[in-house]
């Protein structure tokens, strides 16, 4: 038995049992998909029919129907591809680094993050195989030999070590969630009445049947897959960030780079779970495993983490003036006080002020609040890869180059386009997949729910009515 | 050919590691426990040894280092030698992130693999499981019987009075 602390809040509440969380997860997995559910679908499938409409013009006339110029050679495609990459840092991180930190508030929600950080991986990669302009040439990415005598990729770029980062952790991230999912599909399969449902169950869950060896071997993997993925959650954002830091652009070339942009990766990350939990517990009735303790956890670290991201700010604009670099300072001016200033100022007031209202207490509690900050957070974080990206483009050293950027209809729809994706994905994983880890939730169930548990002698969930609140 | 067995059902993790220390003591034989999650300490009293996967991970890991290095070094060093941005043909420090990402990428897939090849899961659509409450809220102790040899009733009192909520027999054609 592990000890708790009595004075730590439940993090499963309303008196569950082991077999209440399998009626709870697998209820919207059996059930024929609601009304609700559909409209959502549908909405999400009018997004992806604007990403395949947007992706055909994109492909059939080039990438001149993006709104770049010679100028911003960069804009919202890099801007998006960012976004996403930072959006997909949550999952793994709740799942790889709270586990090796023994958070147990992770349970509930890793799998749904984790989800999320596939999808947004997904989001993400489109961007760049779209600017590639000819993407059934992309594995010329790779170190393959090829008809120009053996030339080469060049490992000294930096937009390669991307290539290498990103797939690796989508690979890895994929077999992460996948090894979690396995015992839940096995949950599933032995519950399913139908031919077609228990066949695809039992095809996904490959046969487990959680024996006590399967189970030991299964945490040694858990484990060393969450070590292997800690840092590798780091090295991505570091090296997406050195995409700019590498190039001798004002603006871009800073050391700050990848602890400003992990920690911004974080942040979004967090906020993005946190929009989607909350509207996913509400619809699904998980109230009681995603509880307002995960939420008030999770707003701390969006706190933390909002908190680096202002501090850069600050510190990049401090520099800029120290470094006595006529060019890194003109930059920064440009950025606050340019035609720009004002995805400049959404960024500051979202990222900066806003997380700061998590201080109270009461708001960090507010699901409206929570919900409310983190969509501001979404915005701020999307402003912010704006900022850099075009800001430090458009106005160059000679001035006869400035130019404008302005997104065409097309950039726009993809953007969109990629959001309908994310979404039908995400609503598709909802529907079929257990989104709260049961095994998982089980695990911790004796040692943080409102049940009290008698080490012997009684036994579990038989005789939860006369124990129930040992919290008051 | 069938094989027999008796499932002791228990609805308790502490009253199951209880009962598999004392059926152990008693000299039974365990030949499986099934549980809807990992149970700790379940391998101290059943004497499942320290799994050896993170040395696997660690092989498939120190490959994978090895093969970046020297894929990165013979590419750009030897088999096409070529300046960018004037550093050497063999720039270590820019082939650092490569080397971390497949070092990674082979650890965990070289260890996953490996875990699926020992724990015989794969793909398939039929999965016999012994009693299909194990992967709900039930743990299953299953005991191999071996006919004529194996006395029913001391053993159905054993699960019995050690907590067992069913004691069941199930017989699995192998």
């Amino acid at each position: 038995m592990q000890h708790v602390s009595p004075i730590r809040e439940p993090l499963v509440t309303g008196g569950k049992t082991y077999h209440d969380i399998t009626e709870d997860v697998c209820r919207q997995v059996e059930a024929k998909p609601n009304a609700r559910w559909a409209a959502a679908l549908a909405v999400a499938l009018v997004g992806l029919a604007i990403f395949i409409y947007s992706t055909y013009r994109t492909l059939w006339y080039g990438i001149g129907e993006w709104g770049l110029n010679k100028t911003v050679g960069w804009a919202w495609d890099i801007t998006n591809f960012v976004w996403w990459v930072g959006i997909g840092h949550a999952g793994t991180l709740i799942s790889a680094i709270l586990l090796l930190f023994r958070q147990k508030w992770r349970t509930s929600i890793n799998r749904a993050a984790e989800a999320m950080t596939i999808f947004a991986v997904i989001c993400a990669a489109m961007f760049p195989v779209l600017h590639m302009g000819r993407p059934w040439l992309a594995y010329w990415v790779l170190p393959l030999p090829n008809t120009f005598g053996s030339l080469w990729v060049n490992f000294n770029s930096p937009l390669l070590w991307d290539v290498f980062a990103i797939s690796t952790y989508f690979s890895v991230s994929l077999v992460f969630w996948y090894i979690g999912l396995i015992p839940d599909f096995a949950t599933i399969r032995d519950r399913a009445t139908g031919p077609i449902s228990r066949r695809a169950y039992a095809f996904l869950s490959f046969g487990w049947t959680g024996s006590a060896k399967a189970w030991s071997r299964y945490e040694t993997v858990s484990l060393i897959l969450a070590g292997l993925a800690t840092p590798l959650v780091l090295s991505v954002h570091t090296i997406v960030s050195m995409d700019f830091a590498t190039s001798v652009i004002p603006g871009w070339h800073t050391t700050i780079f990848p602890p400003y942009f992990v920690a911004g990766a974080i942040f979004s990350g967090f906020a993005m779970v946190l929009t989607l939990m909350i509207i996913t517990r509400k619809v699904f009735k998980l109230e009681d495993y995603i509880t307002l303790e995960h939420v008030e956890s999770m707003n701390k670290v969006i706190i933390l983490t909002g908190s680096i991201v202002g501090v850069a700010y600050i510190t990049e604009f401090f520099i800029a003036w120290y470094s006595g670099v006529e060019y890194e300072q003109y930059a920064f001016i440009n950025r606050a006080t340019g035609p720009y200033w004002w995805a400049y100022w959404a960024m500051m007031t979202c990222n900066v002020i806003t997380p700061q209202l998590f201080w109270f207490r009461s708001i960090r509690r507010s699901l409206t609040a929570t919900f409310i900050i983190t969509i501001f957070v979404n915005i701020g974080m999307w402003f912010e890869r704006f900022v850099i990206i075009v800001t430090s483009l458009h106005r160059d050293f000679l001035p006869s180059s400035w130019a404008m950027f302005s997104p065409t209809i097309i950039d726009i729809g993809i953007y969109v386009g990629t959001i309908g994706l994310f979404f039908t994905l995400f609503l598709l994983f909802a529907k079929f997949f257990p989104v709260v880890n049961m095994a998982e939730v089980k695990a911790i169930l004796k040692s943080s729910s409102e049940v009290k548990h008698h080490p012997h002698g009684t036994m579990h969930g038989t005789d939860k009515d006369s124990h129930t609140n040992t919290h008051p | 050919m069938t094989k027999k067995f008796v499932l002791g059902i228990y609805d308790d993790e502490d009253v199951l590691l209880q009962a598999i220390e004392n059926v152990r003591a008693a000299g039974t034989k365990i030949y499986e426990v099934f549980s809807p999650y990992p149970i700790h300490g379940i391998d101290d009293v059943l004497g499942i040894k320290r799994s050896r996967l993170p040395i696997v991970a660690f092989f498939c890991g120190l490959f994978g280092t090895s093969f970046a290095l020297w894929m990165q070094i013979w590419m750009l060093g030897f088999d096409w030698p070529m300046i960018i941005g004037g550093k050497p043909h063999i720039a270590l420090p820019a082939f650092i992130p490569v080397t971390f990402e497949l070092t990674v990428l082979c650890a965990a897939f070289g260890m996953v693999i490996t875990f699926f090849i020992v724990t015989k899961l794969k793909p398939s659509f039929k999965v016999n499981v012994f009693d299909k409450r194990s992967t709900d809220d039930k743990f299953v102790m299953a005991i191999e019987v071996t006919e004529g040899v194996t006395d029913m009733n001391a053993l159905n009192d054993l699960l019995r009075s050690n907590g067992a909520i069913e004691v069941n027999e199930k017989e699995v054609i192998k």
